[in-house]
Parts: structure tokens; C-alpha cells; sequence
């Protein structure tokens, strides 16, 4: 790295360092779309060995008395105007199930107005089935959700039937738990922090009487029709968490053996990769992918259980007017066939890839592939913050005799760039508390709902802090040096470059979303640009306004009316806070106590004289 | 005054056979002889310190009188003084479960009259129905008393109640060395290994990383006076497969093997076509004699089978031996002396939950398990069992439905809690179901050393209050060299749950520690709880009618707990494992990284830089070189 040390070169690299940025942003965007152009990613392929071949013979054939049965529970369900929990103890009962239940309450933080409710209270009821033989150290767990109305019947109907028809089977090598869990999430991480006696949420929930040993793996199961056209996998679970690829792969075997129509995103796969529209829907498929992994939420049941270590997917039923149609026995047989093969794992999925996009169910682009788009990026953070440090270092320099000379500037310096960042870090720290604690005062005062309240006291703080913290570097030391913006500018480069490279490592898909918006504008920014201009670019570029853009593309991407964009955007808000507060999303938090105070760093070089 | 108590406790042992023996009464008196003999041997024994000495007595007594039961049943000639030194007894048991399954447990019991530890005796070279290759192990080893398990599946005590014979899954050995033993860990070594040859099993992997000394919680079963645990080792193999080939060398220990008698019935692919098998020996030295002037060797083969009835009945709540063994009795095993087949109908009193034919008179009732219980007796050695077809299918066919769960007095159960590859907790629950008696148990528990317990950590509560544990023994672990032992006397108060828990670090293995497939997971052996349950007999209120007035108006003490063992399930645990594919990768990576980055950014961060003076020209470099050769000052 002669190229460092050497102060001639080390000129070359100033006098390059924009061009290179322009070229490596450019790169990273077009190497990012890339990845879903088909002949570039892999094809997917089985890895785990004890789930190679799907060789076997689905016999399960009571389909119909899954949808008598979920006739029955619906049925039910009306008359106990909830959970049917008397009911479903004595149906799991009378299939050899050893019936457990448990109830939890929780008091969320505000009232969810997207599902409207505010103190839950419900019952988890699941059966286990023993296998024969075993020593109750492995099990697999089946879940179906009870939602209100008259949605998922059917997949409680098949549950039931499954049960009925797994007991009757001799090979089973783990226990198998049927779960039925109320209220989705809340439920679900009840019942799952009671099987593993923790408590990470404040949850409430009487403890668990019987289980099953270490859990192996998980299927979430969601039907609400009798007939269904297609099968959706939904893969995205909490903090952007994925399951072992093995598990998608293989939920497409055995759509393919049993000829049922699967998608991934709601999108079926296409075969003309070599055309604009193949493309574009590879690449649409992937940008799903993409944003819904970026929001950090979960996107079905299953998401839950990925903190705990074990590798779990939903599968929902989709019923569109397409012609070819699944019937219900056909989707048992499918999960009688993962069931199964889950059954022969010796060890925990691990074979595969755990770190993936994907563009169809059939390619898949690994870690390997997509981080080099990351990387680009990052490596414009680096090269600006060295940049900076060699135009710092120049005086020194230049001084031929004075190491005093150069101490000298770098001391307010270091008090120059500890106060903005003090300042930005505590807007963050009010704006991370202040929404939830305030929204009874706010409620008060204001005419709106505790929901509203918190939405906007949010944005409020989100808004104050763009006044707040530039010039607060005088209050200290009067006139705002050159260096010492540049000194802040460096600081600020490094924290941005260390939180997206973090981020991006857990989360690639907020991590690459945020350092595309986030990085042109805080590479550029100097107090000498136009002050009005560069004000308005980089609040377009804020971190706000990322969420509003994910939220107009995703609405643009599953062809939802747009217009419908903003009133989401304020309701993605509210999710964010409660997903933070209900399951321990960590999105929320990330935001707001350091992309966001990092971002107001960018601001007060800005507006720095 | 032990005799005395003994004696009351084996009256409720009463017949309604309409074959009344004459010699009923002797052998009811021979056995309570036989007990109290050995009682006093351990009375005098009890240095009456620690509870775990009042367990060692108890264990004792229950173990008698369900050696009694059986042998009370028996026909007069078992116990007319024999003339073969050696005897060979069958038994099978079914006990139509709750659940609706079916309980199958065969007992074999080969008595041998000889006594190889005393001095002079040595050498034995004569076997008749006591295998040779036991019987070599015992004398070579010095072997005081063995007990060996090999169970598929586990108990489930919620559904089916309790075991004759608990057992946890997997593979246990327990072994009680004789006290002239010097080199215990030694012979334990090379017996595990033997063994291991004999049957056919993984034994040979216990070594001093999965062996422990119990203090409390294994006392002998047999005639004895050893108490100090140095003799004692025990172990268990929570992860292995017990199979046909475990089977079959079983099978061959026994007298008939399995070509007469009810071992026919042993067929493997019925066996295992189950929801649990377990299969034990069970070696021990009890009395000869009614004066106990000498011992002889007792070897109690035990196959303990639960048939599920949703699995293999096709829907048809209907089942005979042939049905459950695909094989029907026709003799009984030439060289046992007594052959019998018992079918539990207590809970069919007037036949409701199932009819069973053919029917028998023959009706036996024994305390198991502090319940009283009514039993069909079938003898094998009796030709008109077999009938006309000369072959003997019992036949039973369920009208009840299966129940709800039981609740069962003492139920334990275990789990690991937290989540991550860093740290967890290990929570044992033991529930007593009593209504309002409160009784100790003794739990132990045996984790391997890559599980490090902070023991500071042990917390024991019961009704949400902290419970004192009365006796605490524990021994930690040696990294690689021996696991943790904790065991623990607690008091558990009526009608509570009480939960043990206690942290633990995962440690790193080092790369060659892990197993072929490090992915599964490790396991954890079950724990043991050891306990004096009171008996329901006790608890009912209307027990006087099956029993003589004079004797039952007072509660008897001993006949009010009834010991029992309750293992727990195991625990599987993941530890970090390595991805074992990509080391190399990741080496190479990091040194890259770590090398060019970390190496010049230092260089760059901490070098001081000086500009440097523009180099020469050509022509001057030149001029200085013909100068410095001549030897003139070089120009500037």
C-alpha cells in the first residue's frame, strides 16, 4: 500500500477520489440489479442429505374431512365469538394428541389500529404427538394460525386432519407439535417464550405443561379457501432473519412432485429470463424480496421462531380466478411429504445457506454474490473519509518544522466534533423515547388517537431535530473553524461506514436500501454548497424518506394503488414502534438511535460557519 | 418388630383363587422370614446419618415385596425345598394401559445357587441355567451387583402411570463392585468393555466422562452390606439405538432361548413395532435359604413393551398376543418351574372397558406400586390353559374409550430453557400430585463437563417459594476427565410443583471433540428421582373391605409409601459447532484482511512523513558516480 504513504500517489488519490466514487456507486447500483438476471445466480439444490430425494409416496387422503373440519371449527369459532378452545382440546384429544393449553395477555404500548386492539388476551391450545420410539428430544412443530373472521378455517381443518393422520403412522422419528395459536404474533411469541421459559418481551403467559425437547423445524400453515391456485412461501422472518435455504428448497420439490403451483413474493416463476419482461420480473421478485427483509418485521408466523435457532417458513394459500386449482388434499399430501423429510434430518438444517435474495424459488443468490454491491458503496465512505484525513493531514505537512504547530488546530477539533455528536445522539435518544411515553399528554391536548399521537409526535421530533443541532458547535467555540468541520465530516464518515457495515452483515437488505440513500449525499456534503439546495436534497435523502420511497415501491411492486402510499407510510410508523415493543424488532431502534443522529451529523456540516 | 411390619404389609397379598393351596400360608411366611433377614442385614448397617440410608432400607423392602408378589403366586412346588440347585421362573404381565395401549413385561428370573465371592470359591465351572458368560463376567470382575437397561422411547408416566421397572432411554448401567475390590475404575473399564461384546452395544463408550458415583440415590438391591460408594459406578448412554441386535443376545441368556416358553413370543419385528421397549438384567445376590445361611445368585431378565393401539390396530380396538406378537403360546418352558401370564383387570371389574377371553378363574391381587390390583392368571405348566387347539391367545377387546391423562402421584420433567449457543438453564419439575401428604425425593443428576454449571446459580422452589434442599451432594466437573454430579434430598409439599433450575455455560469443544455430526447436538442423560411415594392404598378410604378387619384399622406405616424411580426425559443441547467445511476459508480471509488492512492502515496512522528531496537527474546521478569513483566531494 505504497499507495497510502507515498504523498505523491496519495495526491493521485485526492485528485481521483470523486471519480472513483462516481464509478463505484454506479458499479454497486448496476451489479445489485444484476443479481437478478437469471444466468448470473446459482439454481437452487438440495444440500442436506437426509432430505435429498423425494422418493416417497404421499398417502394422505383426507382432505375433505380437513374442510368438514373446518366447517365444524368455524362453526365454532362464531359461537365462542373467539378461540374455540374447549372444542379444539377435545378434537386434538380424540386424535391421540396429548392436549396442552396456554393463556397469555398483553397490554401493547398504544392501540393497534391496523388490527384494532389494545389489551389481548387469548389461549394457545396444541397437541403433541409422540413418536413412537423416541425420547422425546427432537421435535417439529406445525402452527395455523385462528384468525378473527373467517379466514384460515381451512388450515385448523387441515391441521386436524393431518394429526389424525400422522398418529396412525409408525415411522416418526420426532415428536410433532400442532399448534394453534390466537391473536398471530402475540400468541405465537407467547407460546414460544414459554417453550423456551424466557422472557424477552414482558409478556404475560402461564407456563407451558408439556413439550417435546429441542425443536428441529417449523411450517406455519395459512388457508382460507377450499380450493386454492397457489401456494406462497414466505421466508422473511424477524430483523430481516432468513431460514435455511434447504427449507424453501424443499417446499419446491415437492411442489413439483405433486404439481402445484408455488410462488415466492406472490410471484410465479417465469421461463423467458432471456426477455425485458423476464427480467424485470426477476428483478421485481427480488426487490420484494429485498424491502420486505428490510423492514425487519415478520412476515408470517414462522418469523418467530427463527431467534430461537430453528428454521421455520409459512406457506399460504392463495385463491385467485386463475384456472388450475389445489385441492386440499394435494396441499396435505405436500406437507405429509416436508413433514417427512423433516423427519429424516439427523441434524439441525445447516447445509445450506442461511444468507440469501431470491430472484425466483428455483435461483438464488448467495452472500457471496450480493455483498460486493454493499461493499461498493461502503468503499465510498472509505475513500472520502481518507480522502479527508490526507487533506488534514496536509498542514502538518507542510509545516516543515512544526509538530506544535499541528497539535495546535486539532484540539478544539476533538471539542468541536464531541458536541454535535452528543447533540444528535440525544434528538435520537428523544426521538426513540418521547412517542410512546408522551402520547397521553399528547392525547390530551390534541384531538387525535393514541396511535396518531405517537406517528406524529415522532415525525414532530424527526422535524425538530433538523433545527436543532447545527450551530451548536459555536456555543462551545465561537467561530466554526474549516477544520473543524472536517474533522466531524471524517468522524461522521467512519460511524456511517461502521453502522451500515454492520447492519448490512445481519440485515444486507436495510443495510444496501440505507447506503444507497444515505451515501451520496453525506459523501459530498461541505458547509460551502448551496445552503438551499443541499438542504432539500439531503432531507429528500433522509432516512424518512427512505421509508416513504419503500413504501411507494412495494405499493408499485405488489400493484397496489400508490395513492394509498401515504396513509401506509404513517401506519408503517406505528408498526415499526409496536413490532419493536411486541416482538423486539430492532429496526425501530436502529433508526432512531443512530442511522438518524448519524444522518443529523451530515446536517450540521451543512449549515456549519 | 421389622418382621412384625413386613408381615402386615404382605397381608393385603389375599387369594380368590377357588384353588386354594395349602401351603399358602408358609410361603407368605417364608417370604416375610426371607425380608426381615435381609432387613437386619441393612439395619445393622445404617449408621442412620443421612436420609439416603433411610431410602437404601425402603428401596429394600419395595423391591421384596415385589419379589413376593410374584413369588407368593406361585404354585406350592416353586417354594417345596428344591432339589435342583438352580430354578428358572417365566412371567408375563399385560396390563391393559389407560391410554388404551397395551402394557406387555416379561420377567425371567434364574436363581443359581453359588457363591463365588467367599474365599475358596473361585473357580466355577459348572453352569445349568445361569448363563456361562454372566456368570464369568461376575467372577472375573468381582461383580457385587448388576443392573443393565437398554430402552427405545420414553416412559410416558402422564399417560401409561408407572413402570414395574423404570428405565431411562438409552443405555444404563449400574454396577456395585464387591469390597475387595482395589482397582475399581479398572475393572469398571474392562467390564463395560466386556459387556459391551455380550450385548451387542455401544457400552464400551462409558469411560470417566460419563461415570459417576452416586452417594445417595443407587443402593444395592440384593443381599449386601456395601454402602460406601467407591464400589459403585453408574452410567448411562442417553443416545443409544436399541435394536434386534441388542435382541438377540438377550434372548440367548435365557434357559429356552427363545424356542419354548413365552420367550417365543419375542419376536423383533413385533418388539419394535412399539411405542416403547425396554429391555434389562438385572444380576443381584439374595438368600438361599429361609435362614439366609448362604446366597445364590439372582438374574432377572426383564423386556418391558408398550403396543400402541392407534398404530398397529387399523382403527380395531381389538388385541391378542398373536396380534401383538404374531405368535400364540403353546408350552411353557420346560425348565422353568413356574410359567404364568397375568392380565391386569382391576380397572374392569365388571368387564365395561374390555372383555378378555378366555376367560380364567384364577384371580390374583398384589399391591404394585402402592395399588391394589386384581390380575387374571393364566398357567402355562397346566395343560387345560392351552385348551383343545393346544395353543393359548388371549384375546381382549376394548368397548371403553381411552381416558383423559393420568395424573400420577410423582411426575418429573425437563427442559432446557433460554435460547442462543451461549449460556441456558436446565429446569427440572417435579410435580407430587398428592392431595395432602408431602414426601422427599432424592434427585441426581449427572451433567457432562461441556455443560459448566454455575452452581451458584441452583435454585430450588416450591408454590413460589425457595426450598431448602436437606442434603446437597455435589462434584463438579474436570474439563474432559469427569462430569458434574449434583444430588440433591428435597421435600416436596403436597399437591406443588417444584422446579429446579440451574445455568449453564456452553464451553468449546476442541475441533476433534465433536461428534461425526456436531449439528445434532450433545446429549444430556436423564436425571434420576428416587422417592417414597404415599401409597394410594392408603389414601383410599374404603380399604377395609378387601382386607381383614383386625389388620386394617389403624394405617400402617409401611404399607403407606411404596418406593419408586422416575427418570426424566434427556436433554438435547447444541453447542457452538464450528462450520467444519469452511476453516481453511476463514483462515485464509482473515489473515488477508487483517494483514493488508490492519497492516497498512497502521503504517499509514502512525508514519510520520517527510517530503522527500526530488531525485537527481540523470546527468547529475551520473556526474556523482564518476566522482565518487575518483574520489572528489559529490555535488549537492
Amino acid at each position: 500500500m505504497g499507495l497510502l504513504s507515498d504523498p505523491n500517489r496519495r495526491k493521485a488519490l485526492t485528485r481521483l477520489n470523486a471519480p472513483i466514487c462516481i464509478v463505484c456507486y454506479l458499479a454497486a447500483i448496476v451489479w445489485f440489479m444484476g443479481l437478478a438476471f437469471e444466468p448470473f445466480p446459482l439454481r437452487t439444490y438440495m444440500s442436506e442429505n437426509a432430505m435429498g430425494s423425494t422418493m416417497m409416496e404421499e398417502r394422505f387422503s383426507a382432505g375433505d374431512r380437513g374442510l368438514s373440519l373446518a366447517k365444524e371449527f368455524d362453526a365454532h369459532k362464531r359461537k365462542a365469538g373467539g378461540m374455540p378452545v374447549e372444542w379444539l382440546v377435545k378434537a386434538m384429544r380424540a386424535r391421540g394428541l396429548e392436549v396442552f393449553t396456554q393463556s397469555f395477555s398483553r397490554k401493547l404500548p398504544f392501540p393497534d389500529e391496523n388490527k384494532e386492539r389494545y389489551m389481548v388476551g387469548g389461549r394457545n391450545v396444541y397437541g403433541i404427538l409422540r413418536a413412537p420410539r423416541a425420547p422425546r428430544t427432537e421435535a417439529l412443530v406445525i402452527t395455523a394460525p385462528c384468525s378473527p373472521g373467517n379466514s384460515n378455517n381451512q388450515a385448523v381443518g387441515l391441521l386436524l386432519a393431518l394429526a389424525q393422520y400422522f398418529r396412525n403412522q409408525i415411522y416418526w422419528a420426532k415428536d410433532i407439535i400442532f399448534l394453534v395459536n390466537e391473536h398471530d404474533l402475540i400468541g405465537m411469541q407467547a407460546w414460544l417464550e414459554g417453550y423456551h421459559h424466557t422472557n424477552i418481551t414482558g409478556m404475560e403467559y402461564s407456563p407451558l405443561q408439556g413439550r417435546a425437547g429441542s425443536i428441529q423445524a417449523a411450517l406455519s400453515l395459512e388457508l382460507s379457501s377450499d380450493v386454492i391456485t397457489s401456494l406462497d412461501l414466505i421466508l422473511e422472518g424477524l430483523n430481516g432473519q432468513l431460514p435455511n435455504l434447504d427449507l424453501a428448497n424443499l417446499f419446491y420439490a415437492f411442489c413439483q412432485k405433486l404439481g402445484a403451483l408455488c410462488t415466492i413474493q406472490g410471484k410465479l416463476q417465469r421461463n423467458d429470463w432471456d426477455t425485458a419482461e423476464g427480467y424485470t420480473h426477476a428483478a421485481q421478485t427480488m426487490m420484494l424480496m429485498v424491502l420486505k427483509q428490510a423492514c425487519g418485521q415478520s412476515w408470517g408466523d414462522h418469523g418467530l421462531f427463527l431467534r430461537y435457532y430453528i428454521e421455520a417458513a409459512s406457506i399460504r394459500g392463495i385463491n385467485s380466478f386463475r384456472h388450475y386449482k389445489t385441492d386440499a388434499t394435494t396441499i396435505g399430501r405436500l406437507l405429509e411429504g416436508m413433514v417427512r423429510k423433516l423427519n429424516n434430518l439427523l441434524e439441525r438444517l445447516h447445509q445450506s445457506y442461511f444468507f440469501y435474495l431470491l430472484p425466483s424459488l428455483s435461483r438464488f443468490v448467495s452472500i457471496g454474490y450480493y455483498m460486493p454491491a454493499f461493499g461498493l458503496l461502503a468503499v465510498i465512505l472509505l475513500l472520502r473519509a481518507l480522502d479527508l484525513w490526507v487533506h488534514l493531514g496536509a498542514p502538518a505537512l507542510a509545516a516543515v518544522d512544526g509538530v506544535t504547530e499541528a497539535e495546535q488546530p486539532s484540539s478544539p477539533g476533538m471539542l468541536t466534533v464531541l458536541t454535535p455528536v452528543v447533540i444528535s445522539h440525544l434528538t435520537g435518544v428523544a426521538l426513540y423515547l418521547l412517542p410512546v411515553h408522551l402520547q397521553e399528554m399528547v392525547v390530551e391536548h390534541f384531538p387525535v388517537s393514541e396511535t396518531e399521537a405517537v406517528v406524529l409526535t415522532a415525525i414532530a421530533i424527526y422535524t425538530a431535530g433538523l433545527a436543532l443541532p447545527h450551530n451548536t458547535q459555536r456555543l462551545l467555540s465561537g467561530e466554526g473553524t474549516e477544520q473543524g468541520w472536517k474533522v466531524l465530516k471524517l468522524t461522521a464518515l467512519l460511524y456511517l461506514a461502521v453502522l451500515l457495515g454492520c447492519t448490512a452483515l445481519i440485515n444486507f437488505s436495510l443495510g444496501f436500501i440505507l447506503a444507497v440513500t444515505l451515501v451520496p449525499i453525506t459523501a459530498s456534503i461541505t458547509p460551502h454548497m448551496p445552503k438551499a439546495l443541499c438542504a432539500l436534497a439531503m432531507v429528500l435523502l433522509s432516512p424518512a424518506f427512505t421509508i416513504l420511497y419503500c413504501v411507494f415501491i412495494y405499493q408499485e411492486l405488489i400493484e397496489a394503488p400508490v395513492s394509498e402510499g401515504w396513509m401506509l407510510f404513517l401506519s408503517v410508523i406505528s408498526q415499526g414502534i409496536l413490532d419493536h415493543a411486541l416482538n423486539g424488532s430492532l429496526v425501530y431502534p436502529l433508526l432512531a438511535l443512530f442511522i438518524y443522529p448519524c444522518w443529523l451529523m451530515f446536517w450540521n456540516i451543512l449549515f456549519w460557519n | 418388630m421389622a418382621a412384625h411390619r413386613c408381615g402386615l404389609s404382605l397381608v393385603c397379598i389375599l387369594f380368590f383363587s377357588s384353588l386354594a393351596h395349602p401351603s399358602r400360608c408358609d410361603t407368605l411366611e417364608k417370604a416375610n422370614d426371607n425380608t426381615a433377614t435381609k432387613r437386619s442385614i441393612s439395619e445393622v448397617n445404617t449408621d442412620g446419618s443421612v436420609a439416603g440410608e433411610d431410602m437404601n432400607e425402603r428401596q429394600w423392602q419395595s423391591t421384596d415385596v415385589e419379589v413376593n408378589r410374584s413369588d407368593g403366586t406361585k404354585n406350592s412346588e416353586t417354594f417345596t425345598p428344591a432339589p435342583a440347585k438352580d430354578q428358572f421362573q417365566e412371567e408375563l404381565v399385560i396390563r391393559p394401559l389407560h391410554s388404551g395401549d397395551i402394557y406387555a413385561s416379561f420377567q425371567f428370573r434364574t436363581l443359581w445357587d453359588t457363591d463365588f465371592l467367599q474365599e475358596g470359591q473361585k473357580k466355577v465351572s459348572h453352569y445349568r441355567l445361569f448363563p456361562k458368560s454372566l456368570g464369568q463376567v461376575l467372577s472375573k470382575f468381582s461383580v457385587q451387583e448388576l443392573h443393565i437397561s437398554f430402552t427405545q422411547g420414553f416412559w410416558r408416566t402422564m399417560q401409561w402411570g408407572q413402570p414395574f421397572i423404570p428405565s431411562p432411554p438409552g443405555a444404563e448401567l449400574w454396577v456395585w463392585f464387591h469390597h475387595t475390590v482395589s482397582d475399581v475404575d479398572g475393572n469398571w473399564k474392562e467390564l463395560t468393555n466386556v459387556l459391551s461384546g455380550i450385548f451387542c452395544a455401544s457400552l464400551n463408550f462409558i469411560d470417566m466422562t460419563n461415570t459417576v458415583q452416586p452417594s445417595a440415590s443407587f443402593k444395592p438391591l440384593g443381599l449386601g452390606n456395601a454402602t460406601d460408594h467407591r464400589f459403585l459406578r453408574y452410567a448411562t448412554l442417553p443416545r443409544e439405538i436399541v435394536c434386534t441386535e441388542n435382541l438377540t443376545p438377550w434372548k440367548k441368556l435365557l434357559p429356552c432361548g427363545s424356542k419354548a416358553g413365552l420367550a417365543v413370543l419375542m419376536k423383533s419385528e413385533k418388539l419394535f413395532h412399539s411405542s416403547f421397549h425396554s429391555q434389562a438384567v438385572h444380576i443381584r445376590p439374595i438368600c438361599q435359604d429361609e435362614q439366609c445361611t448362604s446366597k445364590a445368585w439372582e438374574l432377572r431378565q426383564t423386556l418391558n413393551v408398550v403396543f400402541d393401539h392407534y398404530t398397529s390396530g387399523q382403527g380395531k380396538k381389538e388385541w391378542s398376543l398373536f396380534k401383538m406378537f404374531s405368535r400364540t403360546l403353546t408350552e411353557a418352558c420346560p425348565l422353568a418351574s413356574s410359567s404364568k401370564v397375568y392380565v391386569d383387570i382391576t380397572d374392569n371389574p365388571e368387564g365395561e372397558l374390555f372383555e378378555l377371553s378366555p376367560a380364567t378363574p384364577l384371580l390374583s391381587q398384589a399391591v404394585v406400586l402402592g395399588d391394589r390390583r386384581t390380575y387374571s392368571v393364566y398357567d402355562l405348566t397346566r395343560a387345560e390353559t392351552f385348551g383343545q387347539l393346544r395353543s393359548f391367545n388371549l384375546l381382549l377387546r376394548w368397548k371403553g374409550d381411552s381416558g383423559d391423562m393420568l395424573r400420577p402421584l410423582l411426575h418429573a420433567e425437563r427442559y432446557v430453557a433460554g435460547f442462543g449457543l451461549q449460556t441456558g438453564e436446565i429446569h427440572t419439575v417435579i410435580y407430587n400430585n398428592h392431595p395432602y401428604r408431602a414426601f422427599p425425593v432424592l434427585l441426581m443428576d449427572s451433567v457432562p463437563w461441556y455443560l459448566q454449571l454455575y452452581i451458584h446459580t441452583l435454585t430450588v422452589t416450591s408454590k413460589s417459594r425457595d426450598n431448602k434442599p436437606s442434603y446437597i451432594h455435589y462434584q463438579p466437573a474436570k474439563d474432559r476427565h469427569r462430569p458434574h454430579l449434583l444430588e440433591m434430598l428435597i421435600q416436596l409439599p403436597p399437591h406443588s410443583m417444584t422446579e429446579v433450575t440451574v445455568q449453564f455455560e456452553r464451553a468449546l469443544l476442541k475441533w476433534t471433540e465433536y461428534t461425526p455430526d456436531p449439528n445434532h447436538g450433545f446429549y444430556v442423560g436423564s436425571s434420576v428421582i428416587s422417592a417414597l411415594v404415599p401409597s394410594m392404598v392408603a389414601m383410599s378410604t374404603n380399604f377395609t373391605q378387601d382386607q381383614p378387619l383386625f389388620s386394617s384399622f389403624v394405617p400402617v406405616k409401611e404399607e403407606s409409601s411404596y418406593f419408586v424411580r422416575v427418570y426424566t426425559e434427556p436433554l438435547l443441547v447444541n453447542l457452538p459447532t464450528p462450520d467444519f467445511s469452511m476453516p481453511y476459508n476463514v483462515i485464509c480471509l482473515t489473515c488477508t484482511v487483517v494483514a493488508v488492512g490492519y497492516g497498512s492502515f497502521y503504517n499509514l496512522l502512525t508514519r510520520t512523513f517527510q517530503v522527500d528531496e526530488p531525485s537527481p537527474p540523470l546527468a547529475k546521478r551520473l556526474a556523482n558516480f564518476i566522482r565518487r569513483i575518483r574520489g572528489v566531494p559529490l555535488l549537492a
